[in-house]
């Protein structure tokens, strides 16, 4: 843990601004150790985000680190990783700034199937500006913009993320972390653009609001209610009802879009030394 | 040394050619006229000098993407028009704050919204200045050739390199789409300007700390600096600090280290003030018909002269003063109702009548309008 600490966080940025009992640094240390694991070089390694509470993560991470505008966090690190493909880029941001306002580079990002890993921090909320409802908060939840219960459909971002063509997507909760690790480790492995959606949980403006309990009840929640892919294959449509699928969702190989990019460079700057 | 033969061009084509003279590496756009020949020549263009050319989903994105790669340390660049201009205002306002030097070029058409695309305008002069929110400086260059364009996309990457700025390109449909006669300079003639980066170890580097001359030294990304990049109002090392007295301190740097260096920055050409009695000020396409108009007035004896700014924000404060001592009447032929005419009578205070000629027809402002407005006004 020191260790991690020593070698991957700006020591001096913390503690972090979240609030008691989030989860979002338990994600941020599943991020961590996952880079540890493949053994990124720090120096090499630029962590992007947008605005809202998970974007504040790269102020904590040792490494060039870009806090962007709500929701353009993919649009900057599309610009980084296409500059200098060498770099291996990370975006971490939230269900607001990635679903709503971001949901067109989301698209695009993953249609080119850029060399980018997405850690999208789900907690169902705008918690930074206070509690509204955000395109993944479930119809019926309260928030502070829905007093009256959320009428709209929320939508799944991993389905999503596959139809546009990103070649790695995933589902984790911070309840666990063995597996979230796992899944966000393989999503920087992937050459291509890898999305791992992380449940993650609010007390402070979702859960109290919606009377989900204390923050260990609301990752109890995570625990109850979702299913490994894998497990759901022997399950029923009656047993799945209401469940949320985790582990690895998608995976396929299709060319990179650096990668094809440099080739163009290479093929015309040999035929301009002809 | 052989004469060197010259080339017919067409005004965005010089913008794309001296951006590429300039260095530049990375452009992201998206398409729109009358501005997309800049993306197309640049998308041909640059994989042969190593560079990156990307088409964006959007005008948001591809002003991200811009920045994204300026911090890697490439020189980068996009285009659009007016309506691809109000939607990147919004990183556009992040460049100024996060100081991440970047060109964009503004080929302008006949708005407000989707107006008409091929028409000349000069109506994205105010946008210019004040189109992303809070108190920001930009540095806007209108040229009014096609040789001129070449010239002065070389100068907006210098001066973005130099201050650490993004710097817009105001050209109009007509500077854009025409074709003239250039003999473009040899590229060992070229001055070219690239940001100061630091000499100090990692641990002694602060992204924000200025020189004397208001300009932080810039590291590029993955080369081992680790610094931090956000909009929020940061210190010197680039992390949040939202005090008073830092953001105070901030904003005036950032407005300090345009306005101390202005000489660097301001291009006015004068024609004919030595004794005039009368002046013409205007910009990129009315320039052109307004030093015709000028001239021919001249033949007349009428004793009139020509203000032409080139950089227009910072706008040229001194120029105007100097000028309204000694003329009794400022003529300003826009095609636009009269936005830089505003800024005309704020130097010229009750020392000149300042007059302003105006078209927003799509339509350009002839030399004869001028003459007429001349003789109207004598």
């Amino acid at each position: 843990m020191q260790e991690l600490l020593d070698k991957y966080f700006r020591k001096d940025k913390l503690p972090h601004i979240w609030c008691p009992g989030c989860g979002h640094g338990i994600t941020l240390g599943a991020v961590v150790r996952a880079i540890d694991k493949v053994g990124l070089d720090p120096i090499k390694t630029t962590v992007v985000s947008g605005i809202g509470c998970s974007s504040r993560a790269p102020g904590y991470m040792k490494f060039d680190t870009l806090h962007t505008t709500h929701g353009r966090a993919l649009a900057f690190a599309t610009g980084v990783k296409h500059a200098k493909p060498e770099l291996n880029v990370i975006v971490l941001t939230g269900d607001g700034d990635a679903a709503a306002i971001g949901g067109n580079h989301l698209i695009h990002a993953a249609r080119r199937n850029i060399d980018i890993t997405t850690v999208l921090f789900n907690n169902s909320i705008y918690g930074m500006t206070g509690g509204q409802y955000s395109p993944l908060t479930p119809t019926g939840k309260l928030a502070t913009t829905a007093p009256y219960g959320n009428i709209d459909q929320a939508f799944d971002i991993c389905k999503l993320a596959i139809a546009a063509g990103a070649t790695y997507v995933a589902r984790g909760t911070v309840y666990n972390t063995t597996q979230l690790i796992g899944l966000i480790s393989k999503g920087i492995q992937n050459k291509g653009f890898s999305l791992i959606e992380v449940i993650t949980h609010c007390p402070t403006v979702y859960g109290r609001r919606n009377k989900m309990g204390t923050a260990v009840d609301m990752m109890k929640w995570q625990k109850e209610n979702t299913v490994n892919v894998k497990a759901a294959e022997k399950m029923t449509e009656e047993q799945l009802k209401g469940k949320i699928l985790v582990g690895e969702l998608y995976s396929d190989t299709r060319p990179e879009y650096t990668e094809q990019y440099t080739k163009i460079i290479e093929r015309l700057q040999k035929e301009g030394q002809q | 040394m052989s004469e060197k033969k010259p080339i017919l061009m067409q005004g965005n084509e010089a913008c794309a050619k001296g951006a590429l003279a300039a260095g530049v590496r990375f452009f992201a756009g998206y398409p729109i006229t009358p501005s997309s020949e800049i993306a197309e020549i640049l998308s041909e263009e640059l994989p042969k000098v190593g560079g990156r050319f990307i088409q964006m989903e959007d005008e948001i994105a591809s002003m991200a993407a811009v920045i994204g790669a300026s911090l890697t340390g490439s020189k980068a660049m996009t285009a659009t028009s007016g309506p691809g201009m109000s939607l990147k205002s919004e990183n556009l306002g992040y460049a100024s704050m996060a100081e991440v030097p970047c060109v964009i070029v503004d080929v302008q058409r006949v708005g407000p919204s989707t107006g008409g695309p091929t028409a000349p305008s000069q109506g994205d002069i105010m946008q210019a200045r004040w189109g992303t929110h809070g108190d920001h400086p930009i540095i806007a260059l209108a040229p009014n050739s096609v040789k001129e364009t070449y010239e002065v996309t070389i100068k907006a990457f210098n001066l973005s390199e130099r201050f650490r700025t993004p710097v817009i390109l105001l050209l109009d449909e007509v500077i854009g789409h025409m074709r003239e006669k250039v003999v473009l300079p040899d590229q060992e003639s070229i001055e070219i300007i690239n940001r100061k980066k630091p000499t100090v170890p990692p641990e002694e580097y602060f992204p924000y700390e200025p020189d004397e001359d208001g300009v932080p030294k810039m590291a590029s990304y993955g080369e081992g600096y680790r610094f931090h990049v956000t909009g929020l109002t940061h210190d010197k090392t680039g992390f949040p600090n939202l005090s008073p007295g830092n953001t105070d301190y901030v904003i005036r740097r950032l407005h300090e280290k345009i306005e101390k260096n202005i000489d660097e920055i301001l291009m006015v050409e004068e024609y004919f003030m030595d004794d005039a009695e009368l002046a013409v000020f205007a910009y990129g396409s009315p320039s052109r018909s307004s030093l015709s108009a000028v001239r021919k007035a001249r033949e007349e004896g009428i004793k009139v002269g020509l203000i032409r700014p080139i950089t227009i924000w910072p706008f040229p404060a001194e120029t105007v003063k100097k000028a309204a001592q000694k003329v009794s009447k400022i003529i300003v032929p826009e095609m636009n109702l009269g936005q830089l005419l505003g800024e005309v009578e704020r130097y010229a205070k009750s020392d000149a009548e300042v007059i302003g000629l105006n078209r927003v027809d799509g339509e350009l402002i002839t030399p004869q309008e001028v003459v007429d407005k001349i003789k109207e006004v004598l």
